[in-house]
């Protein structure tokens, strides 16, 4: 009998707004590469929302692949694991590609990759067990927010929560990672579902993916019907493609049609997300207990000579990767970390590839990427696609004025920065910009 | 490695919509209109609407040079406001009037506000106003279409002078068949007196369909407005359909609805919002046309409504995603 019930549902509640854009795949049917070990690897003690890490290891320390050099007792953060073997040569400040500083260990590798030898699976008897496990693991949503997962998963047994939904959307143009994921690991992705199903027992696990991606859900299918696994509750989704589907509060409309209130969490109306890539990685830590010491991201974009998908140790630096898919084919004006609509774009390409990191994309000159900036027109079409309702026009003009009143009364807070405003723009205004400056507007007033 | 990479916030696409290519569609949908009135009243049209264009782009630039701005010339909307402020005008007003409308419309009604977007009011239209109470009778000469054999303009009443008042006689349709009102074909076709740019119903039709095509409008605003009209004609013309026909295609109605009610700055950006404002627009036009003792109430009912459009807009704010309904709780306390 068939694990994946029903075949391929549709989506159940629809949302509002959105936008069409290129989806630009171009990398989807090329299977991962990985990359040769890199002389040294920088690992920044904060990959993560929530609390930074310490360093555990001074310089000069040897290190083994797998082998905790940064943690922390804070409840929401996530260890840091060596992802090569080595020397730490350092230990101090480097700049994030997001303009934060953070400490950081470098390590040199001493190209062996010699795994520690406490490696070895975990051992999961409860829910608490499991939980601690992927703690352990070092494991943070690997689509892109780098929100730790243990802590996503850590909700009260009695609060209702009755939904897992598998994102697979991967909505932002250009990354295929995600979509090689389920191609290339399908039995890792349902082996991580069967995990967390024995001891989470949600009625129903949802996988969901855009339109644009049939042939993953072929295979899903297939292999979910090959295995002799017994938990029917877990259901194939197809959802529109329609950026920004595959947003949190976005995913868990189409596919539940509940709405996650401003302020609330997805654990509120009885659901949790979590990244395909993240639940293929328990899947395999399950199994190998090899931590999250390295990851798949997407290098593409017009100004890359060869675009790939590459498995990189975590911490590689990105000059590193660029130059493994060829370097440049063309002089980039623009380097992004991440995808073109919520990316961020880097001012140096001497950075480390962290944890969340899905792509890197590097573009030449074009009329795209820029647009001239022109007064507002109030022709509406930033309120029309904006997911959440909001009237972004509005909110630029209230962030000016500071009227801190007017901008909690549009709802500022529930903006997730999607961009689909900024995109849709005909006059090219930084909207996005604006509705980041209009929540430090409500928040320095909060603090008075 | 020295390579100068651009660093700004996200996202880092852009659609291919510009503020420029928007004007240039509605400049586009509003061609078909110009070249019927060449047609119907004579070369002398397209020196009119040379007038307006031009001296609107002089005002444009003059204005932003004086008050130490950019130059906007660039996003089109300066020829946007000429070509519909000509449309306003009689074939036959003397030009200098029509720079003195340009003159309103881009230096007071525009510039004077900020420019693009920032402006309450709608430029053309209140330029057809002022000059309207200005000089009366220039504004108020219309000319027959397709008559100018003679060398002389042959003058003619409007259909919506002709219906005035039709609405207090008993028999509407023995009225209507008295009044010398011209066919409905001809109304149609726009064989009729009446501003240049707003009497052929089928090219005014023919451009709304092109900006609903492109996306550059929404038909909210048009429809409520017209379907306003026709409704309160109904009642007021007792049922008589030719009545609300007439009363559809005369004056500036279509020219209004569908090019100058929808202009973006001057109406509401939320669907809701265009609704209550469409449907206002509406209703002010029947009562000045059914009540009033000027013949046509279009241009006032879009002022008017333009200037509630901060208030219609405060109403129809969007709930933010997710939020639920706050019970009013402050009900039972004392008022």
């Amino acid at each position: 009998m068939s694990k994946i019930v029903d075949g391929v549902l549709t989506a159940v509640g629809k949302s509002r707004g959105g936008i069409s854009v290129n989806h630009n795949k171009n990398t989807a049917e090329l299977p991962v590469e990985r990359m040769p070990i890199p002389e040294r690897v920088v690992l920044p003690m904060s990959q993560h929302i929530g609390a930074p890490c310490t360093p555990t290891v001074k310089v000069g320390d040897i290190v083994d692949a797998g082998q905790v050099i940064g943690d922390s007792d804070k409840f929401v953060s996530a260890p840091i694991h060596a992802t090569v073997s080595g020397k730490v040569v350092s230990v101090g400040e480097v700049y994030l590609a997001n303009g934060m500083i953070s400490t950081a260990v470098t390590i040199e590798s001493d190209g062996e990759m010699r795994y520690s030898p406490d490696i070895k699976p975990p051992e999961v008897n409860s829910r608490a067990d499991l939980i601690k496990a992927v703690r352990d693991s070092g494991l943070v949503g690997l689509g892109g927010a780098g929100f730790p997962s243990h802590v996503k998963l850590n909700f009260p047994e009695d609060k209702g929560v009755d939904t897992l939904i598998i994102n697979a959307a991967e909505c932002e143009p250009y990354i295929t990672v995600d979509y090689r994921e389920c191609i290339e690991h399908p039995q890792d992705i349902l082996n991580g579902i069967y995990s967390i199903q024995k001891y989470f027992k949600f009625k129903q696990v949802i996988i969901a993916a855009e339109d644009n991606k049939p042939a993953a859900f072929k295979v899903l299918d297939e292999i979910s019907r090959a295995d002799d696994n017994d938990d029917n509750a877990v259901k194939l989704m197809t959802l529109r493609s329609r950026y920004p589907q595959g947003a949190e509060k976005m995913m868990i409309l189409s596919a539940t049609g509940r709405k996650v209130p401003p302020g609330k969490l997805p654990a509120d109306v009885g659901c949790v997300v979590m990244n395909v890539g993240s639940v293929a990685f328990i899947g395999r830590y399950l199994s190998t207990g090899r931590p999250l010491i390295s990851r798949s991201i997407t290098v593409d974009g017009t100004a890359v000579a060869t675009p790939k998908n590459v498995r990189v140790p975590i911490g590689t630096n990105i000059q590193d990767i660029i130059d493994f898919c060829g370097g440049y084919k063309e002089e980039p004006k623009k380097i992004i970390f991440g995808g073109p609509m919520m990316g961020i774009a880097l001012s140096s390409t001497n950075a480390p590839i962290c944890k969340q990191n899905n792509a890197i994309l590097a573009f030449k000159d074009n009329k795209y990427l820029f647009k001239k900036e022109r007064d507002c027109i109030r022709c509406g079409r930033c309120v029309e696609v904006c997911p959440m309702g909001l009237m972004p026009t509005l909110i630029e003009r209230f962030a000016k004025a500071k009227d801190v009143d007017r901008l909690n009364r549009i709802g500022i807070n529930v903006c997730m920065e999607c961009g689909s405003c900024a995109y849709s723009c005909p006059s090219g205004r930084p909207l996005v910009q604006y509705m980041r400056l209009a929540k430090q507007v409500v928040r320095e007033e909060a603090k008075k | 490695m020295d390579k100068r990479l651009t660093v700004s916030a996200s996202p880092h696409a852009r659609s291919s919509e510009t503020t420029t290519g928007i004007m240039l569609d509605v400049i586009i949908s509003l061609l078909p209109a110009a070249v019927v009135s060449v047609i119907y009243f004579g070369i002398r049209t397209l020196a009119v609407i040379a007038t307006t264009v031009i001296s609107c782009v002089l005002f444009e630039f003059l204005s932003r040079k004086i008050m130490k701005r950019s130059n906007t010339l660039g996003d089109l909307s300066a020829i946007v406001t000429g070509l519909i402020l000509s449309f306003n005008l009689p074939a036959t007003i003397p030009l200098w009037m029509a720079v003195i409308g340009s003159f309103i419309a881009i230096v007071i009604v525009k510039q004077m506000f900020g420019g693009i977007g920032q402006n309450f009011v709608n430029p053309a239209i209140t330029a057809r106003i002022i000059l309207m109470s200005s000089f009366p009778l220039a504004m108020s000469t219309w000319t027959q279409p397709l008559v100018t054999s003679t060398g002389d303009p042959v003058t003619t009443a409007s259909p919506l002078a002709m219906l005035a008042g039709i609405t207090k006689e008993k028999n509407i349709a023995a009225a209507m068949s008295q009044a010398g009102l011209p066919t409905l074909k001809e109304m149609i076709f726009g064989l009729r007196g009446g501003c240049l740019g707003e009497v052929c119903a089928i090219a005014l039709l023919i451009g709304f369909a092109y900006l609903l095509i492109r996306r550059v409008i929404n038909p909210i605003i048009p429809l409520t407005f017209i379907g306003t009209v026709a409704v309160f004609m109904l009642i007021a013309g007792k049922g008589n359909l030719h009545f609300v026909a007439y009363e559809i295609l005369s004056g500036g109605l279509l020219l209004g609805a569908i090019f100058m009610a929808t202009d973006y700055t001057t109406s509401p950006i939320n669907n809701k919002g265009k609704v209550i404002f469409g449907i206002g627009c509406g209703l002010i036009t029947s009562v000045i046309r059914v009540f009033g003792t000027l013949p046509e109430g279009v241009s006032f009912s879009i002022i008017l409504m333009n200037i509630l459009v901060p208030h219609i807009e405060r109403l129809t704010t969007p709930k933010p995603f997710g939020s639920v309904k706050e019970k009013k709780e402050k009900k039972g306390e004392a008022v």
